[in-house]
């Protein structure tokens, strides 16, 4: 690899791993101090490596920089803290020499408490994925504003505000007790689903980036299935649901960033890699008993099912009786316009035609391409009516060009 | 928003006239389709239980029948909890229920908190 697609790579596999075994030695409270040693590390590196050529071992030149310069820092906030508090007894001042444990096993397990730290239940849900992408990701604040559709500084700010919360709340950077960790997973699990579907289903037009979102989120759900305590039936869910999912990843968009509905995606397309993971994770996620079949467990279900492309009524009536259980568990306005989607092919377009009209989502633009494809072919005016309505919801280029390409085609057809 | 118990009540079956494995699959999917249509408009509080066909009743004397099935035709087959704004909105709710259809009917009572 050469230096300038290495060191991007390295920023990637190992910034988040280097703040996370930092701030385990520091104290989550410093985490500033960790991210400015990591990212003062990362530019010597460009520097020296651009003059002197790569090191033997460029990891471990890294942590090794790190290392000291963390030294240094905590060396000079002892002089300061001998200076303005003379009342501290000499021989502890002397005896704080720095400790840093770089073994794979610490810096493993530092990260997944970072993780438990972030989604920690005092932070908010919207803070715990800024944080999330910023600290176990290593992506920059214009980065998350992309993801985001925001700006930059009000990314900055936001991070800031979360990482002063993290201080002030005084959360522990350590793995839950055994009792405590299904609680606790819950929230970690939600961040990277969220994450995931962040990337998944992101408005921004930067496919690579949300290539890279779905990517990560995966690479932390596998480290939590990596360790022991943390590998229960609901993260292997998880994870089955982000593989089933990534398998169509190059299938669901043309090269002009426009989006390709399932049914009309090239299954060729769809990695065939990914869907056996996908089955293996779902095959994991099963032994457990029925009490603990989570939400991620029918989710995976229904992504699997979406693996076959054939139109069957069974393969509809299965999906449609687990989005029934799944709105049991929790209701979400998406889990309900798929839902009706799957009972127009279960039980016919006319009762899921009453159905979607209860739902009361008139300003979600989803709601309306959905009311607009059931009434395709059955009311067509209704049809122009409800993608108008959409056109006038929908807030990006790729869904504005989708819909207007609806339109087109059935004023065609009533033409 | 306000919670209201929908009591699903039907005629009584006794033990030999209990349907078949087969038969409650097929007698599911219509309270299953109900249901998550419910919870598909987020008015679904709880998804309730079914109760099982067997019982006792424990009288004011302590004493205790087999029942509840000697004084009353119809039982009790099961409950949920919906939200709605007022008890007409939760009877329309209930108006989709599958035990209508079988000559059942549903008894709509608004939940009273204990404080």
């Amino acid at each position: 690899m050469e230096n300038n697609e290495l060191i991007p790579h390295l920023f990637r596999t190992e910034y988040s791993k280097m703040v996370a075994v930092l701030c385990k030695a520091f104290g989550i409270e410093h985490i500033s101090i960790a991210e400015d040693v990591v990212s003062d590390t990362f530019l010597l590196a460009v520097e020296m490596w651009g003059q002197k050529g790569l090191p033997k071992n460029p990891v471990a030149w890294l942590y090794f920089v790190a290392k000291n310069k963390s030294r240094d820092i905590l060396r000079r906030q002892n002089i300061f803290d001998k200076k303005v508090k003379p009342a501290l007894p000499k021989e502890e001042v002397d005896n704080e020499e720095l400790y840093i444990d770089l073994s794979e096993k610490n810096i493993t397990d530092s990260q997944l408490q970072m993780m438990f730290a972030i989604c920690h239940p005092s932070i908010s849900a919207e803070a715990q994925i800024g944080l999330a992408l910023n600290i176990l990701c290593g992506f920059g604040a214009e980065e998350i504003a992309d993801a985001f559709l925001s700006n930059k500084e009000t990314i900055y700010k936001r991070l800031a505000r979360a990482k002063e919360k993290l201080k002030e709340n005084n959360v522990p950077l350590e793995l839950p007790s055994q009792t405590e960790i299904d609680n606790r997973l819950d929230v970690v699990l939600r961040t990277m689903y969220l994450l995931f579907n962040e990337g998944y289903y992101s408005a921004s037009q930067n496919v690579t980036l949300r290539k890279d979102l779905c990517l990560e989120a995966m690479r932390l759900t596998y480290s939590l299935i990596e360790n022991e305590t943390t590998n229960t039936p609901a993260v292997n869910a998880l994870m089955s649901i982000m593989c089933f999912h990534a398998s169509r990843f190059e299938a669901r968009m043309d090269s002009n960033g426009e989006i390709i509905l399932y049914e009309d995606q090239d299954a060729a397309l769809w990695s065939e890699e990914l869907i056996n993971k996908g089955k293996y994770y779902l095959e994991q996620s099963s032994h457990c008993d029925k009490s603990k079949v989570s939400k991620y467990h029918i989710e995976a279900a229904i992504a699997f099912y979406h693996t076959n492309q054939a139109d069957t009524h069974d393969k509809w009536e299965s999906i449609l009786q687990l989005y029934n259980r799944l709105l049991q568990i929790e209701y979400s306005p998406i889990a309900a316009l798929n839902r009706t989607y799957a009972l127009s092919k279960a039980n016919g377009k006319e009762e899921a035609i009453i159905e979607a009209e209860k739902l009361g989502l008139e300003d979600n633009h989803w709601y309306h391409l959905l009311l607009a494809n059931l009434y395709t072919g059955i009311n067509n005016s209704k049809t122009v009516t409800h993608l108008k309505k959409a056109l006038n919801l929908s807030k990006t280029e790729a869904e504005k060009n989708f819909i207007e390409k609806k339109l087109q085609e059935i004023t065609l057809i009533d033409a | 928003m306000k919670e209201f118990l929908l009591i699903f009540r039907r005629d009584f079956m006794t033990k030999e006239e209990q349907p078949s494995p087969e038969q409650i699959q097929k007698m599911m999917k219509p309270w299953q389709d109900w249901m998550g249509g419910l919870a598909a408009q987020n008015k679904l509080a709880s998804s309730g239980n079914r109760l099982a066909s067997d019982g006792r009743v424990v009288k004011s004397d302590k004493i205790v029948t087999d029942g509840p099935y000697v004084e009353i035709k119809e039982a009790i087959g099961g409950y949920i909890v919906v939200k709605a704004n007022d008890l007409d909105e939760a009877a329309e709710l209930a108006k989709g229920c599958p035990v209508l259809n079988i000559g059942g009917n549903v008894e709509v009572r608004g939940l009273v908190g204990m404080d």
